[in-house]
């Protein structure tokens, strides 16, 4: 149980992938109604979401509206939290989860090496989605990103005392100022902490950690610190989060550093044993249609692979942004280094 | 005809001892002792290869982040203890003993804040003083016009972090205290006065000595209590960047999971509290406090005279401390918009509310959840720590120590190492407890079997055996001598331990945090889980009516004639 989880972490990484052959992606689904009718029979669908609980609910609300007669049971942790508990419940043949979602793109190629996943499309994903944002093999497909944000309070800190980069934050003025979510939460936080300690090195994590940061958990906690004004500046943060608040009125103000701002990634995939196998598929589906997408644009501030979601004024677009990115595969060798290199320079 | 009916009872009566004892310690070592087993062979396990080794007691002994975790949580721990001591007895005398006014509001406040889980306790401190946004901070602020880098308190520091744990730990000291003291008999008393003893004198050579073991007893549990935490710490000690053990512990189930280390890191918390156990023990061991017996008469109580206005002052800061302005600032938060904002028509919502009963989809199944395993838990746990308290004091059976040992062993063993150890002993093929309530009711029984079993000894140890001779003498079966006789004499103790168990269920997130699922959520892991995102209004409506439902059934339970509510209500 916990052996496997561990052994193929450490261990499985390579080899599995150099192993398995895997199957080209199946075809393309379109939601019928037989499915509908199918899912409606089953009453219910199981959601392991990292979103945001708010954003979570109500696109769980938007799918009940629209088909009436099927539950969303949304169970909502941080994304290492969802992955813990996937991880236990799988490997003690429990069967609870149909659609799972996180942050963390490491997640999603563990699940599809361990064979977790049903591999799927929806019609939406094959015609719309950037072939680099979907799993070749159709197991998972990019169903939200964000980018992990510099914000600051703006009645806090005036906008030329804000920092224009990372380096600006190793300013003797920003102690004490600080609030930080933390990797072995957050995937989000994984996936920036990864790409900044390769473009700054770890001499930089060394020298933030004697700023005296705020040590929060999840990457949509700082945000709401900000809001809360217990800090006037966050290090890292969901920028879904941050919209929301500055939709709300807060006075937040997000700054995109010179050196580029990460990209986190939110895969979602449906289960192999999910409990609801139709109900998994409608609402996978549906995660992807432009409704959900376009919800998640405009409620939940997320930024959307679709190509038809309109974003909404006052967004500064990705395409205006430097993006640093990724590659889980070079990531998950690291986790553990990133952890324990963590714990020395902030404590936890 | 009625001497051979008797002497048949009486047989059947003795006989029925065995086999409770058989029964009593299959069920005790099958809770224990099974998920010991499983940290122990974890502990030489390879976190890596899966052979055995030595490698997570080097890791122990070399890594400065474990060692630091462990000063840091023994620092923490003995703190508590101290402040809880220090501020809860003079409170239990001057409750117990005195002409204080408003005595019984005292107790029932107390109460209360021992019914607060500390986890929402460190929340609401998170919201009073957190160093910007924290409400007691803003008004000191905008008292003194300081500017925004100025602060009062800080919460998010090592000494914030004792404070905050021990508001909702000395209720432990203070029960044990005030109880001790309602028993005290004032014959002891009256000698010392008689012979010359000033009221100081008395106070200090017979009633302070005979309390001794309560207040012990009392820190100790607030010693443990804080020792084996994890809400507080990991919302408190986590945004100061410094972990305690139990945190740290729970770090090393991030993904990959270190369960070898985790189990090793644990180990010494048992050791730990098996050598306060054992001072505990040697510090009581020689004297006889039986404050209890067939004869004894009313306690006495002090007369303050001008010292009055001191005493109200102190028990009145106390009690703002631990329940005033923790639940005002809950409340607050619950209506209104954000933490820091003022209050007034435009700021107070009810979005929290309609979000946490409305849209928020767990809340229901957890509430039901939380209750049911609360009674459950409670019932059961009460039901045992008697019988085995019981046959611990009396010595009715040979060896039945070890049953005490059994049920107090628990206590060493963090919640959430607990839990891991119930997810490897009953998360597999052969039990498939893992996602049903049950493995959550056995973990609960396990953690709260010492808190029951430390009430209901202490309650036995404190009625004298010559009643239950007497009882004996009259030709009544043990297990009858204890129904008749010893049961009725412990009623208050039976449903005051059975409110403990509760209320400590119900606040229970350590353990519960790793064996929960989707399916068997809790209210404690879904404020936890909002905590870590950040979302504290719903946390505080979740708060709210959690409290408000564990504080109707502890006074119920007090209230029912049945279970001994008019003694209660007597003692004021």
């Amino acid at each position: 149980m916990w052996k496997k989880a561990l052994s193929a972490a450490l261990f499985a990484s390579g080899l599995a992938v150099s192993s398995a052959a895997f199957a080209e992606a199946p075809a393309p689904y379109q939601i019928t109604p037989e499915l509908e009718a199918a899912a409606k029979a089953e009453g219910k669908v199981v959601f392991y979401t990292a979103t945001d609980v708010a954003v979570a609910e109500k696109l769980a609300e938007q799918f009940k509206t629209k088909y009436p007669g099927i539950d969303v049971q949304v169970e909502r942790a941080g994304s290492e939290r969802v992955f813990q508990r996937i991880g236990q419940e799988y490997s003690t043949g429990i069967y609870n989860a149909d659609v799972i979602e996180t942050s963390d793109a490491v997640h999603f190629e563990y699940f599809k090496r361990q064979g977790w996943l049903t591999p799927m499309v929806p019609q939406e994903v094959a015609d719309k989605w950037p072939a680099d944002e979907r799993d070749p093999d159709g197991n998972f497909a990019a169903y939200r990103a964000h980018l992990s944000v510099l914000a600051y309070r703006s009645d806090l800190m005036k906008e030329e005392e804000a920092p224009k980069t990372w380096e600006d934050l190793l300013d003797p003025r920003f102690k004490d100022k600080m609030v930080k979510a933390h990797p072995g939460y957050s995937g989000t936080v994984m996936t920036s902490t990864f790409v900044l300690s390769q473009l700054l090195g770890w001499e930089y994590f060394e020298k933030l950690g004697k700023q005296n940061i705020m040590q929060v958990q999840s990457s949509t906690e700082p945000p709401k610190k900000l809001a809360q004004g217990e800090r006037a500046l966050e290090v890292d943060g969901n920028e879904y989060n941050v919209f929301r608040l500055i939709d709300e009125g807060k006075p937040i103000k997000i700054i995109y550093p010179d050196e580029g701002t990460p990209l986190a990634v939110g895969n979602a995939a449906v289960l192999k044993q999910a409990p609801h196998p139709n109900a998994a598929k409608l609402f996978y589906a549906y995660l992807f249609s432009l409704d959900a997408q376009q919800l998640n644009s405009d409620f939940g501030g997320l930024r959307s692979f679709h190509p038809d979601v309109k974003e909404k004024e006052g967004r500064t677009p990705l395409s205006k942004i430097k993006i640093l990115h990724s590659d889980p595969a070079k990531l998950e060798p690291e986790i553990q280094t990133i952890k324990s290199n963590y714990e020395k320079y902030f404590g936890t | 005809m009625t001497s051979i009916a008797q002497v048949q009872g009486r047989r059947s009566g003795i006989d029925l001892s065995w086999p409770t004892f058989a029964l009593l310690s299959l069920i005790l070592s099958v809770l224990v002792l099974l998920p010991l087993f499983w940290l122990a062979f974890y502990s030489f396990r390879s976190d890596t290869g899966g052979g055995a080794t030595l490698d997570n007691f080097i890791a122990l002994v070399a890594d400065p982040t474990l060692l630091r975790a462990y000063g840091l949580a023994i620092a923490m721990a003995l703190g508590v203890g101290l402040l809880s001591c220090v501020v809860a007895t003079p409170m239990a005398w001057l409750v117990a003993r005195t002409d204080l006014p408003g005595r019984r509001i005292i107790r029932m406040l107390v109460t209360a804040s021992f019914v607060t889980p500390p986890f929402l306790g460190a929340i609401a401190y998170e919201i009073l003083a957190a160093p910007n946004s924290g409400l007691v901070n803003i008004i000191y602020r905008s008292v003194f016009r300081l500017d925004s880098s100025q602060y009062l308190v800080n919460i998010y520091t090592f000494g914030g972090l004792i404070f905050a744990i021990a508001c909702f730990t000395f209720p432990y000291v203070f029960t044990l205290v005030a109880n001790a003291l309602d028993k005290v008999p004032s014959d002891l008393e009256d000698a010392s006065s008689i012979l010359g003893g000033k009221s100081m004198t008395t106070l200090r050579k017979v009633t302070i000595p005979l309390v001794l073991p309560a207040m012990l007893a009392g820190t100790l549990i607030a010693i443990l209590q804080a020792l084996t935490m994890f809400g507080s710490p990991a919302i408190l000690a986590l945004p100061a960047g410094f972990h305690v053990i139990t945190t740290k512990i729970w770090s090393l189930f991030q993904f990959p999971p270190r369960l070898g280390l985790a189990a090793a890191a644990a180990l010494p918390l048992l050791i730990i509290t098996i050598i306060l156990l054992r001072a505990q023990k040697s510090i009581l061991g020689r004297k006889g406090y039986t404050v209890l017996g067939g004869k004894s008469g009313t306690p006495r109580v002090t007369e303050l005279g001008r010292w009055k206005w001191a005493a109200i002052l102190f028990v009145f800061s106390i009690l703002s401390l631990t329940i005033l302005l923790p639940y005002l600032a809950i409340l607050k938060t619950a209506f209104t918009g954000t933490v820091g904002d003022p209050i007034n028509l435009s700021t107070l919502t009810l979005s929290h509310w309609r979000f946490v009963l409305f849209e928020f989809s767990a809340t229901q199944l957890a509430l039901r959840n939380t209750f049911l395993l609360g009674f459950l838990t409670a019932t059961a746990v009460t039901a045992i720590a008697l019988i085995v308290s019981y046959l611990v004091t009396r010595r009715s059976v040979p060896g039945s120590r070890f049953l005490g040992v059994l049920a107090t062993a628990p206590v060493a063993i963090p919640g959430i190492v607990l839990g891991v150890g119930l997810f490897l002993s009953y998360a597999n093929p052969t039990f498939q407890l893992y996602g049903t309530i049950w493995i959550l009711l056995i973990a609960f029984m396990t953690i709260e079997l010492p808190a029951g079993y430390q009430q209901m000894s202490s309650a036995f140890s404190g009625v004298h055996p010559e009643l239950e001779e007497a009882g004996r003498i009259m030709g009544a079966s043990r297990l009858r001598t204890l129904w008749d006789i010893t049961a009725p004499l412990l009623r208050t103790s039976v449903v005051a331990a059975w409110c403990f168990v509760f209320v400590g269920t119900i606040r229970e997130l350590s353990a519960t945090i790793l064996l929960t699922t989707a399916n068997t959520k809790l209210v404690s892991v879904i404020i936890y889980d909002l905590n870590e995102s950040g979302d504290l209004g719903a946390i505080c409506v979740l708060g709210i009516i959690l409290l408000a439902a564990s504080f109707a059934v502890v006074f119920v339970a007090n209230r029912v004639p049945v279970l001994g509510g008019s003694q209660m209500n007597a003692r004021g």
